[in-house]
C-alpha cells in the first residue's frame, strides 16, 4: 500500500517508537516568540540546560508588540518585560532573534516562509496554533504548548501520537470575487469547527493546485480552526519557485539535492485516508462569519441559520453566539453596519493580500465612520508594499498602514476593537472577546473586508467588481 | 516533576457549553506573564465578571455559584479548541481542578493538560449527559490506574482511554522532558543517520 504525504514525512522523523505510547518525533525547525517561550526558558534555566540545537530555532517578537511607533520603548510594562525576556533568553542560548527594529521582524508564520526557513518535508513547530500555515509547503507543521516548547528547545524532539488522516479535495475554477479565504471559510462552514479534530488534513484538487503560495498558506493556516492537528499541501513547481533564492533556502548543489527529495513528497495513488471530502469550487461564494466560532460562516448573500438549519455541531451554541454578536436568526448579513476593518494577521497579511486590497480600492474612499487598519505581516511585506507604492493607495483611501505584528487578531497589544463594535476582519478567529472584550468579529477575505471599508456595511464584493 | 495523580474523588463543576475555546478559558490580555503562576484568578475571566470587574460577578456563571465546587470540571464537546496557549491548562489547574471531563477535547489542549498533571477524561456523550443531570452534591470518582470514572450516587461507571506511557507519567509524576533528556544519545544518533 502506498503512503500519504503526511506518512512519508512522519516516518522519516521517527527517532523511536514507545510501546503502546507515542513516538519520539524529531523536529527540524522551531519558531519561537515572546508570549509562549519565557516559561520554557525558565524551566531550562532551572534544570541548568542550554538549547540543544540553537541553529534550528528562530525567534521573533510579534504577539504583543505595538503596531505604531515601534522605534519607541513598549509602553505596556508587562509586554515590554516579555519582549526583554525573549531578547535575554535568545542571547543566553545563542538563538537568532529577528526582534523589533530588525528588517526580518514580523508575524512568525509570515517570516518563516518569506525567509525560506520553511521547506517541504520538514517537521516545524511553534508555540502557536497557526503553525499549521507552514504546511502549505508540504511540511508537517503544528502548534504546541509551552511545555512542548521546552522539550524541543531541550532535545529537538517531541512525544507525539500519530493523528488520523483526512483529505479535503477542492476542484474546478473559482468564481469571480472568490479567493482562498472564502475556500477555507466554506470548508469550515461544511465540516464545522471540530470537523477535523484528531486529523492531519491534506488539501488537494485542481483548485488548490492552482493557488499561489500565499493563498495556500491562508488555507493551511485555518486548518486548526477545523480542529486539524495540521494542514498540508503537496509541494509542486509553485512551491519550488517561491522558495528558490530566499535568504535561508538551500543554495546551488544543496538546492538540486533537495529538489529531488521534495519531488517525492505527494500522496501515492493507492494511499489510504481515514476520511475524505470533495467540494466544487463553483459552489463557493464570498463567505463571511456571523457567529463566535470560525465554522459559523455563510455565503455573503445568505441568511443567518436557525437552530434547525445550522450544522449539528453548532446547534446548542447558536443562541448564545447570536446574543453576543447582536444578530438575529434568519436575517441576511449583507448590509450589516461595520465600525472597524482589520486587514492583517498570519492568515491574510502577505504582500499578495495587500496588493489585492490596493488594486480593489485604488481611486475609492473609505466610508467616513469606519476605521481601517492594515497591518502588514512583516517588515519585508511593509517594505515591499512601500516600494510598490501601495502605501500611497491606502493613504489616499483613508486606510491606515501600521507596522508589523499580530495586532487586532488577538488584541494582546493596544489594537483592540471596543465593546459592542463590529469589525470585519481578515484574521482567523471570531471567538468572544478575541479582538477585545465585547468586540464582534466578522471573518472574511481581504477583498470582502476592503469592500466593507468602502461602503461601511457588509457588502457583496462582486457588486463592486467590473 | 509534576504532581502525582491516582484517584480523584470529588464533587464537580458543570460547564455544559460546547466549543469552549482557550480565549474564553484565559483571554489573551492575561498572557503577558513570564511565569506559570497565578492564572487561576483569571480563569474564564470574561464569563465570570461584568466589565472586567471582580466586584461585579456574573451570578449565572457556574464558577460564581457556591453550590458548585470540586476538583473535577465537566465540559461539553470540543473543549479547549483554538489557541495553543498552555496558559489555559495552567489556569484550570491553578484554580484547583485536577480532572477535566468532556466527550471530546481539542488536540493541543489535551497535550497541554497532560503535560501539567491535569487529567483529560474523554467519556461518551451519553455518559457526559448523565453527569450533567446529577445534583450538585453528587461525587464522582476518577481512578487513573483502572481508567474508570464513576458517578458515586448511582454507581454508573465508564472506562476511558489513555495511552500507557502517559498513564505511567501521571501516576508517577514524571514528565516528557525527563524522558526525552534521558534518550539524548539516541537523538544524536538519529541526527547523524
Amino acid at each position: 500500500m502506498g503512503k500519504t504525504l503526511f506518512e512519508k514525512i512522519w516516518d522519516q522523523h521517527i527517532v523511536k517508537i514507545i510501546d503502546n505510547g507515542p513516538v519520539v518525533l524529531y523536529i527540524d525547525k522551531h519558531l519561537i516568540h515572546e508570549v509562549t517561550s519565557p516559561q520554557a526558558f525558565n524551566g531550562m534555566n532551572k534544570r541548568g540546560i542550554k538549547v540543544f540545537r540553537p541553529l534550528q530555532t528562530i525567534a521573533t517578537a510579534d504577539h504583543n508588540v505595538p503596531t505604531i511607533n515601534q522605534h519607541l520603548p513598549i509602553k505596556d510594562e508587562m509586554g515590554r518585560k516579555q519582549v526583554d525576556a525573549l531578547i535575554a533568553n535568545c542571547a543566553n542560548h545563542g538563538v537568532d532573534l529577528f526582534g523589533l527594529g530588525h528588517p526580518y521582524q514580523g508575524i512568525v508564520h509570515v517570516i518563516g516562509p518569506e525567509l525560506g526557513l520553511t521547506q517541504p518535508g520538514m517537521t516545524i513547530v511553534c508555540g502557536d496554533s497557526h503553525t499549521s500555515t507552514h504546511g502549505a509547503f508540504g511540511s508537517i507543521a503544528f502548534g504546541i504548548g509551552t511545555s512542548e516548547v521546552e522539550m524541543v528547545l531541550s532535545t529537538q524532539c517531541l512525544l507525539q501520537s500519530k493523528p488520523k488522516l483526512m483529505r479535503i479535495n477542492v476542484d474546478g475554477a473559482l468564481n469571480k470575487g472568490v479567493v482562498s479565504k472564502d475556500i477555507v471559510l466554506y470548508i469550515l462552514s461544511k465540516i464545522s469547527a471540530s470537523g477535523a479534530t484528531g486529523y492531519a488534513v491534506e488539501f488537494a484538487g485542481t483548485t488548490i493546485q492552482s493557488l499561489s503560495m500565499e493563498a495556500r498558506m491562508t488555507i493551511c493556516n485555518m486548518s486548526i480552526e477545523m480542529g486539524g492537528r495540521c494542514g498540508l499541501i503537496a509541494p509542486d513547481q509553485t512551491t519550488f519557485d517561491y522558495i528558490e533564492g530566499r535568504k535561508f533556502a538551500p543554495q546551488r548543489d544543496e538546492w538540486d539535492k533537495k529538489l529531488i527529495q521534495w519531488k517525492l513528497l505527494y500522496s501515492d495513488a493507492d494511499a489510504m485516508f481515514d476520511k475524505e471530502y470533495h467540494f466544487n469550487a463553483a459552489d463557493i461564494e464570498p463567505m463571511i462569519t456571523y457567529g463566535t466560532n470560525p465554522g459559523m460562516g455563510i455565503p455573503i448573500t445568505g441568511v443567518i441559520p436557525t437552530e434547525t438549519t445550522i450544522h449539528q455541531n453548532d446547534h446548542t451554541g447558536l443562541q448564545k453566539s447570536l446574543a453576543y454578536m447582536g444578530l438575529q436568526q434568519s436575517n441576511p448579513i449583507k448590509g450589516q453596519k461595520v465600525d472597524y476593518v482589520f486587514i492583517g494577521s498570519c492568515t491574510n497579511s502577505r504582500i499578495e493580500d495587500l496588493r489585492m486590497v490596493a488594486s480593489f480600492i485604488n481611486g475609492k474612499q473609505k466610508a467616513p465612520d469606519v476605521e481601517v487598519w492594515i497591518v502588514p505581516g512583516s517588515k519585508q511585506v511593509e517594505a515591499q508594499a512601500k516600494a510598490e507604492g501601495l502605501d500611497k493607495v491606502f493613504e489616499a483611501a483613508g486606510f491606515m498602514l501600521r507596522q508589523p505584528g499580530c495586532s487586532a487578531c488577538l488584541g494582546m497589544n493596544e489594537d483592540k476593537i471596543p465593546t459592542g463594535k463590529y469589525c470585519i476582519s481578515t484574521s482567523n478567529r471570531n471567538f468572544e472577546g478575541r479582538q477585545g472584550a465585547g468586540a464582534r468579529t466578522l471573518l472574511a477575505s481581504p477583498l470582502s473586508a476592503a469592500a466593507a471599508a468602502i461602503t461601511g456595511v457588509v457588502t457583496d464584493v462582486r457588486e463592486l467588481l467590473n | 516533576m509534576a504532581k502525582k495523580l491516582e484517584i480523584i474523588h470529588s464533587t464537580f463543576v458543570p460547564l455544559p457549553i460546547e466549543n469552549v475555546d482557550t480565549d474564553q478559558i484565559i483571554p489573551a490580555r492575561f498572557l503577558k506573564a513570564t511565569t506559570k503562576d497565578g492564572f487561576g484568578k483569571n480563569l474564564f475571566r470574561d464569563w465570570r465578571y461584568n466589565n472586567d470587574d471582580e466586584a461585579q460577578p456574573k451570578n449565572d456563571f457556574v464558577l460564581n455559584q457556591p453550590m458548585f465546587r470540586g476538583e473535577i470540571l465537566i465540559a461539553a464537546k470540543n473543549f479547549g479548541c483554538g489557541s495553543s496557549r498552555e496558559h489555559a491548562a495552567w489556569a484550570i489547574s491553578d484554580y484547583g481542578f485536577r480532572v477535566v471531563v468532556s466527550s471530546f477535547f481539542a488536540d493541543i489542549f489535551k497535550n497541554n493538560a497532560l503535560n501539567n498533571g491535569l487529567l483529560p477524561v474523554t467519556v461518551s456523550e451519553v455518559f457526559l449527559q448523565k453527569i450533567f443531570q446529577q445534583n450538585a452534591d453528587t461525587t464522582l470518582t476518577v481512578n487513573l490506574a483502572l481508567q474508570s470514572i464513576t458517578i458515586d450516587a448511582t454507581a454508573e461507571s465508564e472506562r476511558f482511554d489513555i495511552n500507557s506511557y502517559k498513564k505511567t507519567c501521571l501516576l508517577n509524576g514524571y514528565d516528557d522532558i525527563d524522558y526525552l533528556l534521558s534518550i539524548k544519545s539516541e537523538i544524536e544518533k538519529f541526527e547523524i543517520a
